[in-house]
């Protein structure tokens, strides 16, 4: 399904998009996230214990510019699932709080989940990554 | 650089029947809620692409962060 174009970053992000069916794009590794919005939202993850593949932004100032014209989005993180925008931190966190995250990941609620969202301080078993084609 | 009365100005100007109670400590920051009835049936995804909308370009750079919560009344 691929199609002819002049805009390699932009095909990678999408492919990478449909690959994965939990993907992050964010600012930093799920290990060393360089920006909290982009810590919350992994730590959310984390709690849930799904594996999801992460995208690093910073590399290439491209990455964001062409995430966002594709995805109508314009901050970082951006969280797809099944190919779709979920949301940014703000909606993930507040998905986390009532379930729907979950929910959506078909992934189990902790029953000892705090009742807010994760801050993001402790390290996590590494998630699944992906191999960054993307700078 | 933008201040909280501003942004809060103008996320009602924009959006029909809209009420934001819009904080910020720096004015570079950001903290909205946004309640509006034009959210109903809406994905939260696109009600918030709805209120970034309304500061298009400005995300990342005046603006530096912008939090937000949106409701239907």
């Amino acid at each position: 399904m691929s199609e002819t174009t002049s805009n390699p970053i932009r095909d990678a992000i999408a492919g990478a998009i449909a690959e994965n069916p939990v993907i992050l794009f964010m600012k930093g590794t799920p290990e060393q996230p360089m920006c909290g919005f982009s810590a919350r939202t992994v730590a959310a993850l984390q709690a849930l214990d799904t594996p999801f593949a992460a995208v690093d932004i910073l590399p290439d100032p491209r990455i964001r510019q062409e995430l966002s014209a594709l995805s109508g989005w314009p901050t970082i993180p951006q969280l797809f699932v099944d190919g779709e925008l979920v949301g940014g931190a703000d909606i993930v966190a507040e998905m986390y709080e009532s379930g729907e995250l979950a929910e959506a990941l078909h992934a189990e609620q902790p029953s000892d989940a705090p009742a807010a969202a994760p801050a993001g301080a402790d390290p996590a078993p590494a998630p699944l990554g992906i191999e960054n084609r993307l700078s | 650089m933008p201040t909280a009365a501003e942004l809060k100005t103008r996320i009602e100007a924009a959006i029909p029947g809209a009420s934001a109670e819009v904080e910020s400590p720096d004015d570079v920051h950001f903290t909205a809620r946004v309640v509006s009835e034009s959210f109903a049936g809406m994905s939260r995804v696109q009600q918030h692409q709805l209120v970034y909308g309304v500061f298009d370009g400005e995300l990342g750079s005046s603006i530096h962060a912008l939090s937000l919560k949106t409701e239907t009344p």
